[in-house]
């Protein structure tokens, strides 16, 4: 318990300073300290803020690709694909409006890697699916709406 | 110790195109049991991927990413027969750790 919330506590001077070390290059890579505060967000504005950034701007610059569906028939595994042609893209992040908490995943892309993930993610009901890129120290962020005919949450 | 990863490189271009399905259950710490009790959350939380040496990707997932996660990306400046590393860490603190060699285009 008293570990968790100091981890808690920790995380805003850890994530700056896991900033830093990477900048630095400092050695194999440090797992980062994981991001509770932004996994427990309920919307699109707090997640980005958790995350470090102050509001995102749409972009079409971001796309959906396939099999990323209109539908999806199992509401437990909706794959995600997206794309990102934003100059120096550093990280896309999948949130799902209405899950119960909207950040699923936040993928750290370095130099020399594609801006692209395709991943499956688990979706209680219709909802708006977010990616939100960070490119440059900015934030964007592009919607589809997923259908779902069985919610996957486990209810 | 938690079931091994399948884990597909080759390259696509002059980029190295990975494909992973890890084994993990992924619990959102949502569900009852047939008690009325919720079952803990247990996920993966952390997954750094290495090339040699420099991290080529790395996420930090919550428990709504699907059970046996499925993940693919690509990097630059891999060859063939040079070794991909995944490592994941979850929430209990379990870890697992896989490599693959890139097939040939």
């Amino acid at each position: 318990m008293d570990q968790k919330r100091r981890d808690v506590l920790k995380a805003g001077g850890v994530l700056a300073l896991g900033a830093v070390a990477g900048l630095l290059g400092s050695g194999p890579a440090l797992a980062q300290e994981w991001n509770k505060a932004a996994f427990d967000t309920k919307s699109l504005n707090d997640a980005v803020k958790a995350m470090g950034g102050s509001g995102a701007v749409e972009s079409k610059d971001i796309r959906f690709v396939n099999p990323t569906p209109e539908i999806a028939e199992n509401g437990a595994v909706v794959p995600i694909t997206v794309s990102s042609n934003i100059p120096r893209t550093q990280s896309i992040a999948i949130l799902v409006e209405k899950n119960p908490n909207v950040l699923s995943a936040n993928f750290t892309i370095p130099a020399g890697t594609e801006p692209f993930v395709s991943t499956r993610v688990k979706m209680g009901e219709t909802s708006k699916v977010f990616a939100v890129v960070k490119a440059d120290g900015k934030y964007f962020y592009a919607a589809k709406e997923i259908k779902v005919t069985l919610g996957g949450c486990g209810g | 110790m938690p079931d091994p990863m399948r884990i597909r490189a080759s390259m696509v271009g002059d980029k190295v195109d990975v494909k992973v399905l890890m084994a993990h259950e992924m619990e959102t710490g949502l569900r009852k049991d047939a008690k009325g009790q919720a079952i803990p959350a247990h996920f993966i939380q952390n997954v750094t991927v290495t090339h040699n040496g420099k991290t080529v990707f790395s996420a930090q997932w919550g428990p709504s990413i699907s059970k046996n996660p499925f993940l693919h990306f690509r990097f630059a400046g891999g060859k063939p027969g040079e070794k991909v590393t995944i490592t994941w860490t979850d929430n209990k603190g379990e870890k697992r750790s896989d490599e693959t060699t890139i097939a040939g285009s």
